[in-house]
């Protein structure tokens, strides 16, 4: 199976539109979690927004989970271990208030067990190309110098 | 040795709350309040108690008002000494009234800002004690602190 999100907040149809496209040479159960799109699908499952139990059931039986750039998506991925493949918004195409999400790509492309593609029709050549790779949870470096600093501030007030 | 605190934790659904669980190792031996905008979220992460904010964003004036008014009562019962947030707007809305009860409030902007301070962190710069950015060359531009990111 796999899983597609775009978050809750935004419609993003250009990514939907290529899963529908796409599914019928998978061979394999799509299901989305669109936001607020309205689009009838033909060849894909959606959902508006699903609650938290049933995105994470979902999320975490997918063989791949393929999502917008979201911040979400990627901790979603490495907390729950599933391979991601991350498409960003773009704000000319008005996805999104700006092009936050083209850094936040650049950026997590480094983590592996996540693939940015940056064009969807890029999408079928990595959901054919055999199997994917899986983040891990572990915190990095940062993460525990960021959570050392937030306890300072917390323990520090009267 | 430090005594406990009363904290509370504020997030919106989505990306805000999955940051402000990683950052839970910060706060979490303190006597810890959760608050999000979606129910069941507290619960899904084993964090409790957990109370609900009405979701509010910019475009949405009625949210907000509903959003302060919610916030308001909640303060007015727990009383935190301090506020720890990661956004978004609901997040601006806990720290400008907490601070006014006198807690000390610390804003942590999302890691998805990597270009610019979030347009609900330029508000809460203003009435956070203390803002971090979860980007260097962010926080630099802005002027605000850096000190790691969960990434």
């Amino acid at each position: 199976m796999i899983f597609v999100t775009t978050g809750t907040q935004l419609p993003f149809p250009r990514l939907i539109a290529a899963m529908d496209a796409l599914a019928p040479q998978l061979d394999e159960r799509v299901v989305a979690q669109v936001g607020p799109d309205k689009t009838p699908r033909a060849n894909i499952e959606t959902h508006a927004t699903l609650a938290p139990e049933r995105f994470t059931e979902f999320f975490s039986a997918a063989r791949v989970v393929v999502a917008h750039a979201g911040i979400g998506s990627v901790l979603s991925a490495k907390r729950l271990g599933r391979p991601l493949i991350v498409v960003p918004r773009r704000f000319e195409q008005g996805e999104h208030r700006n092009d936050h999400q083209m850094a936040t790509a650049a950026e997590v492309e480094a983590i592996s067990g996540i693939y940015v593609v940056w064009d969807p029709a890029d999408l079928a050549r990595v959901l054919t190309s055999g199997p994917l790779e899986a983040p891990t949870d572990l915190p990095s470096d940062t993460a525990q110098d960021l959570i050392a600093s937030i306890r300072t501030f917390v323990d520090e007030t009267l | 040795m430090t005594t406990k605190k009363r904290v509370l934790a504020v997030a919106s659904a989505g990306g805000h709350w999955q940051q402000l669980m990683l950052m839970r190792p910060g706060f979490a031996h303190h006597d810890v309040t959760y608050a999000t905008t979606l129910d069941g979220l507290g619960a899904q992460f084993e964090a409790s108690p957990a109370i609900r904010l009405p979701e509010c964003n910019r475009h949405t004036p009625l949210r907000i008002l509903a959003c302060i008014m919610v916030t308001a009562a909640q303060l007015v019962r727990l009383r935190p000494h301090v506020i720890v947030t990661t956004g978004a707007l609901p997040g601006v809305i806990a720290l400008a009234l907490g601070r006014a009860i006198g807690a000390r409030t610390l804003w942590i902007d999302s890691v998805a800002n990597a270009e610019e301070l979030s347009s609900s962190g330029r508000m809460a710069r203003r009435v956070a004690h203390r803002t971090l950015s979860q980007w260097k060359s962010t926080a630099e531009a802005e002027g605000v602190e850096y000190a790691g990111s969960v990434l």
